[in-house]
């Protein structure tokens, strides 16, 4: 998981932000537990950690900026749940992409020393 | 035939790649030669079917077609085997050789996401020349779905992994740090 972290840093800073901005609450924390165990409305959020529906949305919105929930209106009830946290993709991605420019540029490398040498010689 | 060309381990250059803003990606690379012979490695066939699939991934360049000039057409078909090849192709709207090149890129399997539009600058000093490789996709979303088809599937990450990473950030991990690299 530190590996992806350092990889998350070096590559992708602002998402970073958003997702530790989003955990560094106790409450939204909670939400994300909760919402492990299965999909909840903002309503039901708001009565099960004893907030007003406001102080709920708020959280949501936090925790939906940092891709760790989505929510669906769907009539006049807004059900959550659980985002494709996208941490772990995306670093990992990065890696696989940063390699395969890694091994272009070793093959244009060796190329391109044979271009200069070849240049050099036919002065 | 040991050549002394300095491409030992100590001065590899590294290659760095960044997601600049959420629409853009940027790779970049010094190479130890000038910007002539970079410009030409990266726009004559003959000499991008050397390096642009590299034998170690297993990909290989079935075609290349480049008509670099302004208004010109470039299309590369490649892939594992021959009958499963995909394909990058656009068109240049600036070329200034040696030092920079403007392209569209339309990654052909993905046709819905558009063109993304690719600059490429090459910038020579003291015979050594820094690539700076600047890829803007039509929208955050669209880079989000690209790097999303691009990866194996299922990979999620439980709430467990999340809260176990913020308590190893904030330095109060009680000692269960177990989770698995991933």
């Amino acid at each position: 998981m530190r590996y992806i972290l350092n990889r998350m840093v070096q590559y992708r800073p602002a998402q970073l932000d958003a997702s530790f901005a989003a955990l560094s609450d106790a409450t939204r924390r909670g939400v994300l537990e909760h919402l492990g165990r299965g999909d909840a409305s903002i309503t039901d959020l708001a009565g099960k950690f004893d907030m007003t529906l406001t102080g709920m949305k708020k959280h949501i919105g936090i925790l939906e900026q940092a891709g760790l929930v989505t929510s669906e209106k769907v009539g006049r009830v807004r059900t959550c749940k659980l985002g494709p946290c996208r941490l772990e993709q995306e670093a990992a991605w990065m890696t696989k992409y940063q390699r395969m420019w890694e091994a272009r540029f070793e093959e244009l490398d060796e190329l391109i020393d044979e271009l200069a040498k070849t240049k050099k010689s036919s002065r | 035939m040991s050549t002394g060309n300095g491409r030992d381990q100590a001065t590899k250059n590294p290659t760095t790649v960044e997601r600049r803003s959420d629409r853009e990606l940027v790779v970049t690379r010094t190479f130890n030669a000038p910007a002539r012979i970079v410009f030409d490695a990266w726009t004559k066939p003959e000499l991008l079917k050397r390096w642009w699939a590299p034998k170690s991934m297993g990909v290989s360049l079935f075609s290349c077609e480049v008509d670099v000039r302004v208004g010109g057409r470039y299309r590369y078909v490649f892939g594992r085997d021959p009958k499963q090849a995909v394909a990058f192709s656009g068109t240049y709207t600036e070329v200034t050789p040696p030092s920079r090149l403007v392209c569209t890129q339309l990654f052909e399997p993905m046709r819905d996401a558009g063109e993304a539009i690719v600059t490429a600058t090459f910038t020579e000093r003291d015979g050594k020349t820094e690539l700076v490789l600047v890829q803007v996709f039509p929208s955050k979303e669209i880079l989000d779905g690209t790097i999303a088809s691009g990866m194996e599937k299922g990979m999620r990450i439980t709430y467990e992994q999340l809260e176990q990473l913020v308590a190893s950030m904030t330095g109060s991990v009680d000692g269960t740090d177990a989770v698995s690299p991933a």
